[in-house]
């Protein structure tokens, strides 16, 4: 049997740089001399050289970190954007969620918004009829139908919108991390839909997400993607292996001094210490932790009053939780030559795993040094909580002192 | 049972008029919602629609004919000015609506896949509905004259003179609909100049005056070249003489029309792939 998706050699091109999100014809008219002078764009490869086929029935993951490419492969399947090279081959009906509630309009009502957001999602008006009980049935808001959906709260218009998606007779299904809102229950009940749409009625799915342990639940073979370059594909349980691993790998270090950003105001080192000032190279969730900063200032006259930051991101490249000097009122001021400043953690509060930090030193609006990615750091099991407990385990969260009690 | 559909780099440049008749059904989805929500929350609604051009109307009644004295031939003034206001309103409304269409949409031309054309064909098909409507008023006072006054309509001729006016100037909106809204995505220009541009082009438009009017043989000249004056000519002439009157059509017409709705197209065609990354 030919596969439903076959992807062979695409690549895709962005032109960065000169062209702005919207232009003037002004601004064409300006950039006209440089065009003259053999002025040429920037161009950014999103993707380069993905090869793969998903067969019927298959669900694939695509992961990867942000800005891998995930997204822009997912529109290229969808024909949302063309590829720049190589060619896509789709056999079947295409159904792609990559934002559920597409085209949903505030004044229209539930039952309206059923009828066009079905519509563009490609079911004919028959079809989109004989399934509207369904349809309403899974959403739960059968109640409110025939009410203009900006009095909908957003979970329902959520749960409306992924019913209708639900419910699309479609060969292939593309979705886009959409299932990462909503409550719990609904996400259940989400994952369980797509499951049984996969497994039981044969049909094949692309999924994107960050949170793995979605792609791992619904899908069995992954592709993993960097920086737009296909690294692997095979069993996810695999990629999502690899996919830690090479992320470790390729910044595995606690303090990277390449990653500067300017020259004038550097940042010589980051260390992490515990309670007694001893280098950590691994810590526990919950231990005192001291971080020392060391600055060079190279502009040859004191700084004063400056903003020192520090910013933990998780490997998926969300914002976790920041260091900020300032929060207890502090005048820092940078001598001429090295600087060095300490910021102390009673209770360090990321959940095991790994993060990534960035170092920052501003002062009002100008930004003297933002390292982005300056260095990795290993988080592993501790007592946070006197009883080594950790809420939502495995998903890389911060952690926040709680008292429980029955009243 | 399937069929297959390849994504390539460029498509070649097909009309695509295949993919949008299977894609129908959407155009009137997209319609129908631009009809639905226009008038939500507005106390008056749809009589909106009929309100605007029979204000216009009173207004160049009161100006040009018993103001300024013009003449407008054995057609009473309403009906006169009602022929060229509705023709205009219906031109002016598919091309704004058009070549706001694509930005407008942007969020979903983002996230869905489906043939952009629908986009500016829509606009077109919700100002026809309007146009529908505000026929209405034509009926009305037709059917006041005629009873009141005794002037014998030929209704037949009339009807098909209307379907007549009313493919020049749809032709005529789809060409420079579709070729704003592509040039839109890219140039944000076009909000500004449309404005500007459609009051020029209502000027070199016998709404207010017809043909015969003008002594200035240039100003004949570019009249001519404008398709919506055969339009409204077309109109026109039939409630003036009774039968089905194209006399003001000239040879280069249906060559002008042709050559702005397959420009237009062409532009649109070309650029529409990459809606999506500039929009």
């Amino acid at each position: 049997m030919k596969p439903t998706i076959d992807i062979q050699g695409v690549w895709k091109a962005y032109n960065i740089g000169a062209d702005r999100k919207y232009k003037s014809i002004r601004d064409t008219f300006i950039q006209l001399p440089e065009l003259f002078r053999g002025y040429k764009q920037e161009t950014f490869w999103a993707l380069q050289d993905i090869n793969f086929s998903v067969a019927p029935g298959e669900s694939v993951g695509i992961i990867g970190r942000n800005g891998a490419g995930k997204s822009t492969l997912l529109k290229i399947l969808s024909r949302i954007t063309p590829p720049t090279k190589g060619e896509v081959t789709l056999r079947g009906r295409v159904a792609s969620l990559l934002e559920v509630g597409t085209g949903f309009h505030p004044e229209l009502t539930g039952r309206e918004n059923i009828f066009f957001n079905g519509s563009i999602l490609g079911m004919h008006y028959a079809e989109i009829k004989s399934k509207f009980d369904e349809i309403v049935d899974f959403s739960s808001v059968a109640d409110f139908i025939d009410t203009p959906i900006k009095h909908f709260s957003s979970g329902m218009q959520l749960r409306l919108a992924f019913s209708v998606a639900a419910h699309l007779d479609a060969e292939i299904l593309l979705i886009d991390e959409i299932l990462t809102v909503g409550d719990a229950e609904f996400q259940k009940k989400c994952i369980g839909k797509m499951d049984s749409i996969s497994k039981g009625q044969g049909r094949s799915i692309v999924f994107v997400s960050h949170n793995l342990s979605q792609v791992k639940q619904l899908t069995t073979k992954s592709l993993l993607i960097d920086k737009g370059i296909q690294q692997s594909i095979g069993p996810t349980d695999e990629m999502i292996h690899l996919y830690h691993e090479n992320i470790l790998n390729q910044q595995w270090k606690l303090f990277d001094k390449e990653r500067n950003q300017s020259e004038d105001v550097e940042f010589n080192n980051c260390t992490f210490l515990d309670k007694a000032y001893r280098p950590l190279s691994q810590f526990e969730t919950g231990q005192p932790v001291h971080v020392l900063i060391e600055i060079q200032n190279n502009t040859g006259k004191k700084l004063e009053n400056v903003l020192a930051g520090l910013l933990f991101r998780n490997i998926q490249g969300s914002p976790m939780t920041g260091f900020s000097s300032n929060v207890h009122g502090l005048k820092l001021d940078l001598d001429i030559g090295e600087n060095r400043i300490i910021c102390s953690i009673d209770k360090f509060p990321l959940s095991p795993g790994y993060y990534t930090y960035n170092l920052i030193l501003t002062k009002g609006s100008l930004t003297y040094n933002w390292m982005k990615e300056a260095g990795t750091i290993h988080v592993v099991h501790g007592f946070f909580f006197e009883t080594g407990e950790i809420p939502s385990p495995g998903l890389n969260t911060v952690l926040v002192e709680q008292k429980w009690k029955k009243v | 049972m399937y069929k297959e559909i390849v994504i390539k780099p460029l498509n070649s440049l097909t009309t695509g008029w295949k993919e949008i008749w299977q894609y129908r059904e959407l155009l009137y989805f997209f319609a129908w919602k631009e009809v639905k929500v226009r008038y939500k929350q507005a106390f008056l609604g749809v009589i909106w629609t009929v309100l605007q051009p029979l204000a216009m109307m009173l207004i160049f009644v009161l100006i040009f004919s018993k103001g300024l004295g013009l003449y407008t031939g054995a057609i009473p003034a309403p009906l006169y000015y009602l022929c060229g206001l509705l023709i205009w309103n219906l031109f002016n409304q598919s091309i704004t609506g058009a070549a706001n269409s694509m930005v407008g949409n942007a969020n979903i031309i983002k996230k869905i896949y489906f043939p952009r054309l629908i986009i500016p064909l829509s606009a077109i098909l919700t100002a026809s509905f309007d146009f529908v409507i505000s026929l209405l008023i034509l009926i009305v006072f037709g059917l006041y004259y005629s009873l009141k006054m005794q002037l014998d309509f030929e209704v037949l001729p009339l009807i098909v003179s209307f379907g007549y006016a009313y493919l020049i100037t749809v032709v005529l909106a789809f060409g420079i609909g579709t070729l704003l809204s592509a040039i839109n995505v890219k140039y944000r220009d076009v909000r500004y100049a449309l404005p500007f541009f459609v009051q020029s082009l209502f000027f070199i438009t016998p709404v207010m005056f017809d043909n015969e009017s003008l002594n200035t043989s240039f100003l004949r000249v570019v009249l001519a070249l404008n398709p919506l004056h055969h339009a409204i000519s077309a109109v026109r002439n039939t409630l003036e003489s009774g039968y089905l009157n194209l006399s003001s059509i000239s040879w280069t017409m249906p060559f002008i029309l042709l050559i702005i709705a397959i420009s237009g197209l062409f532009v649109f065609r070309k650029t529409e792939a990459y809606f999506a990354d500039i929009v």
